[in-house]
């Protein structure tokens, strides 16, 4: 009982509660409520426009809320508190062509109040394989280097959340890959993270947790192997394949044995789930259709 | 504070450190020096002329000349300190958030304060060294080579360094509001009606009219860089000018603003118009979304 009280006093990394945002007449976000737990990989999907970029910025200070709050570590967001518990990297965010990658990391940690001196710097540019570029000027580095680059930096001060905006939006799959992969290394050294990403097949392969918004209201959140829902149950026999609909794999063995008593040969059997992209239609297949012309 | 000012110090290492990357003090240094060969070129041409006019008894003609030639240089001084400082401020909000510059800084507990401070001072350095370094240089050479010395040389000094701080602080102000372009252009605008007016002054110091000298007098206090510079020019002649006479006279009227002292209580008035500023541009800042 005394571990889980302490536990329970430990402030989520990032809490967020009613968050409004109004730019003008238009809302990005209408009470938006989301909470990121130490060590968690928290996915933030949603369509272009949906308000996750807003939502991120609100938290690392950048955009002050309408309505509502947000803490970081138990700080009010874009406080010095808050900001010393964080490492951000925007979606369009850019170093000084003329520095080194060493010298952008030596940047960062001076901004960061980090003591931690060369051996961070190393620790970190070696965690995003870019040990052997610390000296080498941004203005020379290809656009995925300059992407973990980004990760390093916003790793400087050891921070207890990390902001991730569209992280992966500019990488090729082997850029995706290293970067889903750093980010499994960051969580394990307990780095609670928020990605934001439109990238469903990143959040299925490394987040904890997903949290889908549109139009700025949070429409669908949970573990991605709760969000997917049973679509059916296939069963190949001598007349070809057929689903019956709505069946789970709890109904599989009574469906098979329904088909062999009434005299089917059952070849095959198959559980089928949804998608995580299917869930994510679900929630937002209007703001798609309208954004896709109808496509989707 | 001592972290404002510790954050204040990165942020101003870091431009620094960008400017002497990017060349642009080998370009300044290369212009400032074709400048200064161009001012001793000049300084002799009129100096020979001033040796074979002689002068007269009621005009100290060296006196005017050097008066004249320095209150020049000390405007292409101050419009070279003032192009450096807008250069080095005109983009530091809008412009760098707009090319993702700014927000990896910003998110870090530095905070955008010293963000403010560090751009400012980094700014207010340069300019205000180049500025210091180049008058003196200007001052060196005319007494090299014309034989001239001002009377007074520090104070004026100073006072351009202040002004292109005042310049600096306004150009960061309005980098918040205003894309890169049109802040460059806002702000040495109002460096060029300053300049202007503080001419209209001297004009209507000349005819004798107090509706052009209190318009050069009220904008000495909405813009004190044009005080300060009016004063710098002041202080060149102080003693000449009270002496009287038609030098005296004719040197108070100075090159492209007339000079003008300026109350005791001015360099306050400039600091603490400094800090007002410096105050509108952290709350207009920190209102910003970025």
């Amino acid at each position: 009982m005394p571990t889980a009280r302490r536990l329970a006093d430990v402030p989520a990394a990032l809490q967020v509660e009613g968050l409004v945002k109004r730019y003008g007449a238009h809302t990005a976000l209408h009470g938006v409520d989301l909470q990121v737990d130490s060590g968690e990989l928290v996915g933030l999907l949603g369509p272009n426009g949906a308000g996750k970029s807003t939502l991120t910025k609100i938290a690392c200070g950048l955009v002050r809320p309408t309505q509502g709050r947000a803490t970081v570590a138990g700080h009010a967001a874009g406080s010095t508190q808050a900001r010393t518990s964080q490492g951000y990297l925007a979606e369009l965010f850019r170093f000084p062509g003329w520095a080194t990658a060493d010298e952008v990391m030596l940047l960062h940690q001076r901004l960061a109040g980090s003591t931690q001196g060369a051996a961070e710097r190393a620790d970190l540019l070696a965690l995003v394989g870019l040990d052997d570029a610390r000296g080498r000027r941004v203005e020379a580095m290809s656009k995925g280097m300059q992407q973990r680059l980004g990760i390093a930096q916003a790793l400087v001060g050891e921070p207890r959340l990390l902001l991730l905006d569209e992280p992966t939006s500019a990488l090729d799959p082997a850029g995706r890959r290293t970067v889903r992969d750093l980010l499994v290394e960051v969580q394990r050294r307990g780095v609670a993270v928020l990605l934001n990403t439109h990238l469903l097949s990143e959040v299925e392969l490394v987040c904890d947790r997903v949290v889908i918004i549109d139009h700025g209201r949070v429409v669908t959140a949970g573990r991605p192997d709760e969000l997917v829902r049973p679509r059916g149950v296939e069963v190949e026999t001598a007349g070809g394949r057929r689903i019956v609909a709505g069946a789970g794999r709890a109904d599989a063995p009574r469906i098979v044995a329904e088909l062999v008593a009434a005299g089917e040969q059952v070849y095959g059997v198959q559980v089928l789930s949804s998608t995580l992209e299917d869930v994510y239609l679900d929630a937002v297949g209007d703001s798609e259709a309208v954004r896709t012309g109808g496509a989707a | 504070m001592s972290a404002l000012f510790a954050g204040a110090r990165v942020v101003a290492a870091h431009a620094l450190r960008e400017s002497l990357r990017r060349r642009v003090f080998v370009v300044v240094l290369g212009l400032t020096l074709a400048f200064g060969a161009l001012y001793a070129w000049g300084v002799n041409e009129l100096f020979q002329d001033v040796d074979e006019f002689g002068g007269s008894r009621f005009l100290d003609a060296k006196t005017l000349a050097g008066a004249t030639i320095l209150g020049l240089a000390m405007f292409g001084t101050l419009f070279l300190g003032v192009v450096l400082a807008v250069f080095l401020t005109l983009n530091a909000v809008r412009g760098d958030a707009e090319r993702g510059l700014l927000q990896p800084m910003v998110v870090r507990p530095l905070g955008r304060g010293a963000y403010l401070l560090g751009r400012w001072a980094a700014a207010a350095t340069v300019s205000g060294t180049y500025v210091v370094v180049v008058f003196l240089g200007g001052v060196v050479l005319t007494k090299l080579v014309g034989g001239y010395a001002p009377d007074r040389i520090v104070t004026p000094a100073l006072e351009l360094a202040g002004a292109v701080a005042l310049i600096s602080a306004l150009a960061l102000l309005g980098s918040i509001v205003l894309g890169t372009t049109a802040n460059g252009i806002g702000v040495l605008m109002v460096f060029g009606a300053g300049l202007l007016v503080g001419l209209l002054g001297s004009i209507g110091d000349a005819l004798g009219s107090g509706t052009l000298t209190d318009v050069a007098n009220v904008a000495s206090w909405a813009l004190p860089f044009e005080g300060l510079y009016r004063d710098a020019l002041f202080q060149l002649v102080a003693d000449a000018s009270s002496r009287g006479g038609v030098t005296g006279a004719l040197v108070q009227l100075g090159p492209l603003g007339g000079s003008h002292d300026n109350p005791a209580l001015f360099p306050v008035f400039c600091v603490a118009y400094a800090a007002v500023v410096g105050a509108v541009a952290l709350l207009a800042f920190r209102r910003r979304d970025l």
